[in-house]
Order: C-alpha cells, then sequence, then structure tokens
C-alpha cells in the first residue's frame, strides 16, 4: 500500500500544531518518522487514521484520496496504529484487551472463548513473549502491556503498521524480537511507519526517514545516504554536540544507604549505597524488580524488611509523604496513572508535589507558584500553549518534563529516577542529562534505574545489576561496558 | 488553554446563564416573584441547601459523595433540641452540634479511608444508620418547647442589617470555601485526590486525611443547616431531612462538578443551589403542583448535565 500525505494543517483551539506537514509511504518499507518532542508526529499519525480532522491537506492512499472518518475505518483500509500512550483496560484480561470490540463467536453468537484463547497464543508466540492470556492487565509491567498492543495489532491483517514510539518500555530482547517481526512483515509487503526518539533503533531498522520540525515537513532521506548528525539537524536546526554531558561533581560522603531490603517473592536482601553528588544506575531487564524496590523506599509499597538509612540515621518510609519528608524524590517510570494528573493543567501538575514550598500556613501564594511554574516550563522546555494547558494534551516527551519538574523543585536530597528519559527527545535528552548533573553537584544523590543501557553506561558513576529480584553485581564506569552488565543482568557470571 | 473557544467560554457561565433566564421568565410571568422581599426569603430559604451543597462539592470533587447529610442533619438537630431542653446555653448547644456533625462526618470518611469502602455504600450504610438512631434516639417523636431564647431565633430568623441572618452565613460559608479549595494547599489536595488519586499519593498528598476531612466538613454544614431549619421550626422533627441529599448533590451537579471528580468549582455549586431555590419558590408561587415541579426539577438538572457533557 502506497500513502501520500501532504500539506496537512492543524490547530488546537486556535493554536497551530500541523504546518504543511506530510510524508510518503512506500509499499514495502520501514519509514522512520521523526522530530522533537511535541513536533507533530502523533498528530499527523491521528490525522492519518481519522482519529483527528484536518484543517488542510490531502491523505491520497493507492491514488484515491481518502478521508477515514475514524480508527474503524482505517483499520478496515488496513491501517494499523499502536498509539504511544497505551490504550489498555486494566481491569480486563489480555485476552478479553486483545479481542475487545471483535470478539469471536460461534454460529450461535455466544464468545467462542476456545477461538480467542489460541488466537491470542498464536500472535503471543509469535512475539515469543510469555504472557498468561488470562492475565489481568494491571499485574503486567508497562512493557509487557505494550507487548500485548503489538500483539493486538498484528492480530489484524495490516497492509501499514503504524508503530508510536513501541519499544521506549521495551527490553533489548524484546526490541530484538519485535525488530524481527518488522521485518518479516515487511518481507511480506507491509508498509511500516515507524516513530522513535532511539536513532540506533531508526538506523538498525528503517530505509527512510522523514522529518518533522514544529509540525513541518523538513526533509525526507534514504538511510543509507545519511548518518545520525544530518538527522539531529535537521531535527533540531542545529549540532548537538557530545550526548552525554561531562559531570563535574564531586563525590562526597554516603548519604542514603540500604540494607537488606526484602519483599518476600518480589525483590530479597538488597544492600547498596549513593555518595552524595554520585549517579547510581540501575540496569536490569524489564520486570527484574527495580521499580519495586524503589517504590518499597519511597514507602509506597508495603510490607518490606530490611532498613533505610538517610545521613547514617534509620529512616521509616511509611508512605511517600514521609519518603519526602525524609528528603527523597522519585520519578515514576509510568505516566499517565503514576505520574500525572492527565486532567489537570501543568502548573498544577508541577506544584501538587511542592505545596510546602508555595504556601505558608496552608495558603498558596500565587506569585511563588506562578514564579515555580514558569521556571520549570522554561528549565525544562517544555513545549505548550499555557501553563494552563492541561496535560493530557501535551505531547508524550513533554509531559514527561512536566513529571520532572515537579520533582526537581522538591529540593530532595536523593533523587530516584525509573526511565526518566521514556520518550524524550535527542536534545531534550541531554537537557535533562545536564539537569541530572547540576543535582549532582548540588550534592544531590541520585539513583537513576533505566532500561537503556547506552544511557545507564554514560551517566552513571557505578551501575548496581538486578535480576530477578536480587543484586547480581556492582560495575565500576571505567570497567563497564554493554557486554559485563548484560550478562549479569540475564544471571550470569564474570569471570 | 489561554484563547478559550467562544463555546467553551458559555458553558462555563452555562448554569448562570440559566439562572438569569430562569429569574426573568418567572418574574415576567410573576409580579409577586419579583419584590425584594421575596428574594430575600428564597436567598434564606436556599441556605439550607446551600450549606449541604458546599460540604457536597468538596466531597464530589474527592470522587465520592455523601448520601448521610440529610440523616446527620436530623440526628445532630435532636441532640441540639435535647441539649436546649436539658438547659444547656444555646450557643453551647450550637457549637455542640456542630461537632457532633463533624463527628458522624468521620465515621463516614473511615469507613471510606480504613474500611476501603465504595462511598456510595459507606455514606448509604451511615444514612440508614443515622437516620434509625434518630428516630430512637426522639422515639419517633418531635422535641418542642425549647423556650425563646433570642440567640436560637436569631439564627433562623433573625435580620442584620435588613438582611436574614443565614443568607449572611451563606454568603459567608462561599467565600470561605472559595478561599479553601481555590486559594489553600488543602484545596489543591481536594482535587488532586478526585484528579488521580495514585499520582497524587506519589506526590507527598495523603489522600487518606483529605478524604476523611471532606466528610468531616460535610457533615458539619449538615449541621449547621440543620441549626437553622431548629431555629426556623422551633421543633426537632425525626423525619427532618429526608432526601436532603438530592436537592445538594443536584446543585453540585448543575453548578458544573465533574461526579467523577477532580474538576468543578465552588461558585459553579453557588449557582446551582440559586437555581434549585429559584425553581422551588417560583414554581410554588407559580401555582404548580408539588408533582409537577419534581417533573420539571429533574427536566432543568438533565439539560444542564447534558449542556456539561461536552465540556
Ligand atoms: N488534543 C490536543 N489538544 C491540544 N493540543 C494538542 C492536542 N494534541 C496534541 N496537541 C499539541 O500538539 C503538539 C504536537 O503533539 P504530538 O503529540 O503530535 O507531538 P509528537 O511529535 O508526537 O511528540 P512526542 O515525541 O513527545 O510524542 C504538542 O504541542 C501538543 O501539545
Ligand atoms: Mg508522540
Amino acid at each position: 500500500m502506497q500513502i501520500e500525505v501532504r500539506g496537512i494543517n492543524k490547530s488546537f483551539g486556535g493554536n497551530p500544531v500541523l504546518k504543511n506537514a506530510g510524508f510518503v509511504l512506500d509499499s514495502g518499507e520501514i519509514h522512520a518518522l521523526m522530530g522533537e518532542n511535541g513536533a507533530g508526529k502523533s498528530t499527523l499519525m491521528k490525522i492519518l487514521t481519522g482519529e483527528y480532522t484536518r484543517d488542510a491537506g490531502t491523505v491520497v492512499v493507492d491514488g484515491q484520496e481518502v478521508t477515514y472518518r475514524n480508527v474503524q475505518e482505517a483499520e478496515k483500509a488496513g491501517i494499523v496504529f499502536i498509539h504511544q500512550e497505551l490504550n489498555v483496560l486494566f481491569d480486563l484480561t489480555v485476552e478479553e484487551n486483545m479481542f475487545l470490540g471483535k470478539e469471536l463467536t460461534t454460529r450461535f453468537g455466544i464468545c467462542d472463548k476456545g477461538a480467542m484463547r489460541k488466537e491470542c497464543r498464536r500472535v503471543l508466540d509469535l512475539l515469543g513473549v510469555e504472557i498468561n492470556p488470562a492475565e489481568r492487565m494491571n499485574r503486567l509491567s508497562v512493557g509487557q502491556q505494550q507487548m500485548v498492543e503489538i500483539a493486538k495489532a498484528l492480530m489484524v491483517d495490516a497492509k501499514v503498521l503504524i508503530m508510536d514510539e513501541p519499544t521506549s518500555a521495551l527490553t533489548q530482547k524484546e526490541t530484538e524480537i519485535l525488530f524481527e517481526v518488522t521485518r518479516s512483515l515487511k518481507a511480506r509487503g507491509v508498509s511500516v511507519v515507524y516513530i522513535s526518539h532511539r536513532m540506533e533503533e531508526i538506523f538498525e531498522l528503517c530505509d527512510r526517514i522523514t522529518v518533522l520540525r514544529d509540525g513541518e515537513y523538513i526533509g525526507t532521506k534514504k538511510i543509507s545516504e545519511t548518518n545520525m548528525n544530518e538527522v539531529v539537524k535537521m531535527m533540531i536546526g542545529r549540532e548537538i554536540g557530545e550526548r552525554y554531558p561531562e559531570r563535574k561533581a564531586k563525590i562526597g560522603d554516603v548519604v542514603f544507604e540500604v540494607k537488606n531490603l526484602t519483599c518476600p517473592g518480589v525483590f530479597e536482601n538488597i544492600s547498596f549505597q549513593v555518595r552524595a553528588g554520585q549517579v547510581l544506575g540501575f540496569a536490569g531487564l524489564m520486570g527484574a524488580g527495580r521499580t519495586e524496590i524503589m517504590e518499597a523506599i519511597f514507602g509506597y509499597r508495603k510490607p518490606v524488611t530490611g532498613q533505610i538509612l538517610i545521613d547514617g540515621r534509620e529512616v521509616h518510609n511509611s508512605s511517600p509523604e514521609a519518603a519526602m519528608k525524609n528528603g527523597i524524590g522519585f520519578i515514576t517510570e509510568d505516566r499517565k496513572v503514576q505520574g500525572l494528573m492527565l486532567d489537570q493543567s501543568i502548573a498544577k501538575n508541577i506544584s501538587i508535589a511542592n505545596l510546602g514550598k508555595i504556601s505558608k500556613h496552608g495558603v498558596l501564594g500565587k506569585e511563588a507558584e506562578d514564579r515555580l511554574v514558569k521556571q520549570g516550563i522554561k528549565e525544562l522546555s517544555i513545549k505548550c500553549f499555557s501553563e494552563r494547558q492541561h496535560t493530557v494534551n501535551l505531547s508524550g516527551g513533554n509531559q514527561q518534563k512536566v513529571i520532572f519538574a515537579k520533582w526537581i523543585y522538591t529540593d530532595p536530597k536523593i533523587l530516584i529516577l525509573d526511565e526518566p528519559t521514556r520518550g524524550v527527545d535527542i536534545g531534550a535528552k541531554k537537557e535533562i542529562y545536564s539537569i541530572i548533573n547540576d543535582l549532582a553537584s548540588k550534592g544531590v544523590a541520585v539513583i537513576m534505574v533505566s532500561s537503556e543501557l547506552p544511557e545507564v553506561l554514560g551517566m552513571a558513576d557505578q551501575i548496581v545489576v538486578v535480576h530477578e529480584g536480587t543484586i547480581t553485581g556492582f560495575v565500576d564506569r571505567k570497567e563497564a561496558n554493554q557486554e559485563n552488565v548484560m550478562i549479569l543482568a540475564t544471571g550470569g557470571k564474570i569471570k | 488553554m489561554k484563547s478559550k473557544t467562544v463555546s467553551s467560554r458559555i458553558q462555563d457561565f452555562g448554569a448562570l446563564i440559566a439562572l438569569v433566564l430562569l429569574v426573568a421568565v418567572i418574574g415576567i410571568i410573576s409580579p409577586e416573584f419579583r419584590t425584594v422581599g421575596n428574594f430575600l426569603s428564597l436567598l434564606r430559604q436556599s441556605s439550607i441547601n446551600g450549606f449541604i451543597a458546599f460540604g457536597m462539592t468538596c466531597v464530589i470533587l474527592t470522587g465520592g459523595i455523601d448520601l448521610s447529610v440529610g440523616s446527620v442533619l436530623a440526628l445532630t438537630t435532636a441532640f441540639c433540641a435535647a441539649f436546649i431542653k436539658g438547659g444547656m446555653p444555646v450557643g453551647l448547644a450550637f457549637i455542640l452540634a456542630i461537632l457532633i456533625g463533624i463527628g458522624f462526618g468521620c465515621i463516614s470518611g473511615l469507613l471510606v479511608t480504613k474500611g476501603r469502602l465504595q462511598p456510595f455504600i459507606a455514606t448509604l450504610v451511615t444514612m440508614t444508620v443515622f437516620r434509625g438512631l434518630t428516630m430512637i434516639f426522639m422515639d419517633g417523636k418531635p422535641i418542642s418547647n425549647l423556650g425563646d431564647s433570642f440567640a436560637l431565633k436569631f439564627m433562623g430568623k433573625g435580620n442584620l442589617f435588613g438582611i436574614p441572618f443565614p443568607v449572611i452565613l451563606f454568603i459567608l460559608a462561599f467565600l470561605i470555601f472559595i478561599f479553601l479549595l481555590e486559594k489553600t494547599v488543602f484545596g489543591r489536595r481536594v482535587y488532586a485526590a478526585g484528579s488521580n488519586p495514585v499520582s497524587a499519593k506519589l506526590a507527598g498528598v495523603n489522600i487518606d486525611l483529605t478524604k476523611l476531612t471532606v466528610y468531616a466538613i460535610s457533615g458539619g454544614m449538615a449541621a449547621l443547616s440543620g441549626l437553622i431549619l431548629l431555629s426556623r421550626l422551633g421543633s426537632a422533627q425525626p423525619t427532618l431531612g429526608t432526601s436532603y441529599e438530592m436537592d445538594a448533590i443536584a446543585s453540585v451537579a448543575l453548578g458544573g462538578t465533574s461526579m467523577s471528580g477532580g474538576r468543578g468549582r465552588v461558585w459553579g455549586t453557588f449557582v446551582g443551589v440559586l437555581i434549585i431555590a429559584v425553581l422551588n419558590n417560583g414554581l410554588n408561587i407559580l401555582g404548580v403542583s408539588s408533582y409537577y415541579q419534581d417533573v420539571v426539577k429533574g427536566i432543568v438538572i438533565l439539560i444542564a448535565v447534558l449542556s456539561d457533557r461536552n465540556r
């Protein structure tokens, strides 16, 4: 299937988001769509698949001009869109989610559970993931949920598959599987639109790249005829330089220590130390228990045994509130449920963790709040029309920046970051790394959980590797490389 | 968003426009309705529902609901009447009644937070139990002959600068709730608890305490409302306040507050309370039978909620 999207304009409430955007998708190619956070990639795809209407422009599919009125129509035409934000019903099972709205029925109109189970197993096997079809969605990790979404799309006989940042929650192994599946789809003549902020992935998988900047079409390049620097330049209009900014923080005394933290069946005997000004990376596979460990430290998960010490003094974090009082901040992995209040403004989301700071005797100071919010929007370059915009309308990467802004002004002594740059564009990633470095320079002890190995290698002073709920090793920055961390992460031993 | 579209502006003021239209239409038909005296008595009537509705707004903003307000009102009034009859100074009896109302609210709040019951179920339980306790306490009979203390009369019937005292309290409560919800840390927590409790908790908000507090406030406001009634009627009745929760919830809904929490405004509730009061008062003056009044009220709420859905 060949698709030409041209001259698309779109504004929301008078604010233009797309200005003459477009791209051409050839049949049987894997086409990358790139651009900064808020460039309009997801919006363009939503327009193509009929979720949003366009203000101007044309969509031509196989030589015929079309306008899909809704997602179902696009799907019927063979265009399937896997959204950036997960679209799952948490209380239903994997199977029920996959067949939502397209349940298989027997001749008598009754749900054919057997047939659905079989089909479900088939596509999950195709993806090589071990997920029980009868498991409830909310018991799966974010990455597993993402795999279910991908499986759901594979069930439909797609001619065009659009994937909006599919790998941001996946482990390396799952990413590889996804790539294999994508390539085999391509071999069958399926065209793929692939949106990602991970340069390496794009160059490994895709045939051509189209870049958008501020809602405008910038250009299309063949992968074989371009390089990362050129693409970055197209995306942000300038060169970016070193990806991991240098850190000059002096590493001080141990400020935070965990001893034998155990939550039976989830993680066991977790012990580690973090020093002031140090960035401690936590590597491991998805589901290794890193998020759970952090939640326990932050008082969100009970019950646990073991000790938590801050400045050598034992503390009891019985709730997130208590943990914050003890000087801990926690940027969560999940945006939609844990990170943001989607139906509230950017301002309210940033201030909710800083209420003490912007109030006196329980009364909010409007100026103090304004200042804080403006500072957050500016320092993190959050792209928005106004601080009163609801966070649900922000692009994925900008949502992540809001969560960051919410925490960095709480003046934590220890800041826990769980996948801090998920879905964040290359320029903003560097800004976030700089912010992490600044915090470290101020003596904050930073704990960074990340499944993006290059990021951990690039940022951490020391790396803790977790495998199935236990620590399998500590690796210093100087000795760390992809291989030895991966060996530990999969439960192996370094000779 | 900075530049609100015209249609969303109209919706913001939808309830207000409805109120103005209602007042205009009824005013044109009935000369009796459009007198200052009637407006003042209308406001005085509305204060009773108003106090409850402000408390209810807080509860609904956290994503909860409080069905027990009518029963709390009845039971606290019964206690208050008994105190006064037993010779307690009226002022002290009032304060005690409000504190007891807060205590009853806390019971609902504890069932919701510590008991992990759905707010609807929890307050259905307290509504039933408190009503039963009222009947037991009063033995099914009114408590009257409370003497003629000035304070008791002034609460519901008094005037200050020509304005009924309940109306002054109503306006005061309105201002206090605006301040509470829009300008304080507590207010932010209320919205946060209703918007996304998980995210709010992870940002250090004590969700349980916030929820407990809103139910306590709701209980206290129900008790306050009861005191006005007690003063006006001169006696406590076991069936007092029956189905008052309905008018309160309707006022909140009319005001555009989302029933799932996180979004809404006190001034919306204020307008909602006035709409209900104008309907009650106006339809009475126009001589519409009470059966039809309920139908009209229902339809007005329906229209308001339907227009709210597009927000
Ligand atoms: N429904 C909406 N209402 C208002 N603004 C919107 C809406 N949807 C998107 N926007 C705005 O449009 C712009 C483009 O958003 P979009 O989600 O397409 O970006 P993106 O390129 O996918 O970014 P990311 O890489 O962060 O996912 C953003 O500034 C966003 O705030
Ligand atoms: Mg996007």
